[in-house]
């Protein structure tokens, strides 16, 4: 659906303060993936996914969103805009809008629809990421912040992306409201079989959720692959500053010790599965002899 | 020395332009937290953590109850720089914390506002910088630098200005895990190597297994306070509060349950191999064991 191709961009080029932020990037989105975006800090995930919906225009290289380039001329950004939602970190921060409804309802309207069917689109949205119908008409700074952060996604949901671009969704969140959040975002995606890009540094939200993982290191895209193929490569990962997830690090380090797993786990269930088959065999064992 | 005592706070919530409520936030906190300590504050969102964080350097004033910081009760007004001087805040989001326009001068805002000593002020900021890891970066600008680094440089202004106390509300997270350890590290170092006494609100449970305390909200209310290894006997507590256990821990209990014979609670990975190698060798020698659990 989405072709990257070869994107280079340099910030504040031809100027004192010229930084390369991205070198030769490509990589594909395809229709339903869930792909997880990892990366210290720094390395350009964040300005890689402001090119997605054209906030950044490269110096080099291209971007197909259906086929088409969205650097030609007669492209129309604002469509690209419509169709690749994108959510920033702390989104919240830019709830402006003196009801809740009213902010929702801001995107759509602000991009062609009329006010009634914003305001449709908004309370879908807003059913959706599991607002109550008595905070419609509410000021959004008087929510709690995992409140905030839901109507800020409810934002962008209402403009209903076929992309949706998630930077650190669940930064500052509790586990609980970052859960459903990400239960959410699953129901979306199976719902309107959209696809979704996920920025985060908790690699177990990563192998729990996405299919597909890009690695990002110094301004260039070092690995893609699934995520038992990236998180296999726990040395590699810790050398260029990202961890692997925690159960992955100890069942390669049981695995290390002589504790015949077969390969790291990635999730809970799969280290408790393992282990649990692994341990009851050697007692097994134990007993016959 | 920090001693609250039946602390209620209560935020004003407009329900309509003219109509207002008043909404509980902190319903009844009573706690004391000795000097040099470094106790956590575990809670979900919206359970008051915060606004506790907020009273402490008199940011907020209680409704009703009283907090003495070393002896001296917040809503005295004679005290208030007294207090700020000893108590010293991180917040979340770096971006609304960082005023100077290189990190040098950020950092340097606080002594300079404490009118010290040009030296001083030099020799606080570089330590501090170093301290943090950012002393290469002290002609950049802030805005320049990365979420990980902004949150460092904030931390390096607060220990510029030599408080006994430091609260830390969730400063971790928007950190990569490389950021997060070295932050938590100089956390831990400021406590235990200078005696600074550390109050750390976070949802993150992986971040408090040492921390001498753990205090857990809920609701405006303290519902439980505890050793990390008395918090985390009981997951299911956590989770009912919304709270994440770290992964090891959640094994552990999950693989008791199945009957494994392993000890609770697991608290790091090393504890983790230790004892599922030492049920290996158990189960290898075929030994009966009594705590099957079946």
């Amino acid at each position: 659906m989405m072709v990257v191709k070869n994107l280079s961009f340099t910030y504040g080029k031809g100027t004192a303060h010229e930084c390369r932020v991205l070198e030769d990037v490509s990589f594909e989105i395809n229709e339903g993936e869930f792909i997880g975006l990892i990366g210290s800090s720094g390395s350009g995930k964040t300005t890689l996914i402001k090119h997605l919906n054209g906030l950044l225009k490269a110096d080099s290289g291209d971007i197909l969103f259906q086929g088409r380039s969205i650097y030609d001329k007669n492209y129309v950004l604002s469509n690209l805009r419509k169709e690749v939602g994108l959510v920033f970190q702390y989104p919240e921060q830019q709830l402006f809008k003196s009801t809740v409804l009213g902010d929702v309802a801001f995107g759509p309207q602000n991009l062609g629809m009329s006010k009634e069917e914003a305001e449709k689109a908004a309370k879908d949205s807003l059913k959706l990421v599991g607002m109550d119908e008595s905070d419609y008409y509410v000021s959004p700074l008087e929510l709690s912040g995992g409140q905030k952060r839901c109507v800020a996604i409810a934002g962008v949901l209402a403009m209903n992306p076929k992309i949706l671009v998630m930077d650190e969704p669940a930064a500052g969140l509790d586990p609980g409201t970052r859960d459903m959040i990400y239960r959410l975002v699953n129901k979306i995606k199976r719902e309107r079989n959209i696809s979704i890009m996920l920025v985060s540094h908790h690699m177990e939200d990563v192998a729990e959720y996405a299919d597909k993982v890009l690695v990002m290191y110094k301004n260039k895209l070092v690995r893609t692959g699934t995520v038992r193929e990236i998180f296999s490569q726990t040395e590699y990962l810790k050398s260029i500053g990202i961890g692997v997830p925690q159960i992955t690090s100890v069942t390669e380090r049981l695995i290390k010790a002589g504790l015949d797993l077969g390969h790291p786990a990635v999730t809970v269930d799969e280290a408790e599965e393992l282990i649990c088959r692994e341990l009851n065999r050697l007692k097994g064992k134990g007993k016959d002899e | 020395m920090i001693r609250i005592k039946d602390l209620i706070h209560r935020y004003t919530v407009w329900e309509s332009e003219t109509k207002k409520s008043k909404k509980t936030v902190l319903d009844g906190i009573s706690l004391d937290i000795p000097s040099g300590q470094f106790v956590a504050i575990l809670g979900a969102n919206g359970s008051g953590k915060s606004t506790l964080a907020k009273h402490l350097n008199v940011l907020l004033l209680p409704d009703e109850g009283t907090i003495w910081i070393d002896g001296k009760k917040t809503a005295d007004k004679e005290a208030l720089w007294e207090i700020r001087g000893r108590i010293g805040m991180v917040f979340q989001n770096p971006d609304n914390q960082i005023i100077g326009t290189s990190v040098e001068e950020d950092v340097a805002f606080e002594p300079e506002n404490k009118n010290l000593d040009p030296e001083m002020i030099r020799e606080r900021v570089e330590n501090s910088l170093k301290e943090v890891g950012l002393f290469h970066k002290r002609k950049s600008s802030p805005f320049r630098l990365s979420g990980g680094q902004k949150q460092r440089v904030a931390i390096a202004g607060v220990l510029a200005g030599m408080h006994e106390c430091i609260v830390l509300d969730e400063p971790t997270a928007m950190l990569d895990p490389g950021a997060r350890k070295e932050v938590l590290q100089v956390i831990r170092n400021l406590n235990r190597q200078r005696g600074i006494t550390i109050i750390l609100i976070t949802h993150h449970t992986d971040e408090v297994i040492d921390a001498d305390k753990i205090i857990l909200m809920d609701k405006g209310r303290i519902v439980e306070v505890g050793t990390p290894k008395e918090i985390f006997r009981n997951p299911e507590l956590l989770k009912q509060m919304k709270m994440d256990v770290p992964q090891v821990t959640e094994l552990a209990y999950r693989l008791h349950a199945r009957g494994i014979p392993i000890e609770l609670p697991v608290l790091t990975e090393n504890q983790l191999i230790d004892r599922i190698m030492a049920v290996k060798e158990q189960f290898m020698k075929g030994e009966d064991l009594e705590n099957d659990g079946r």
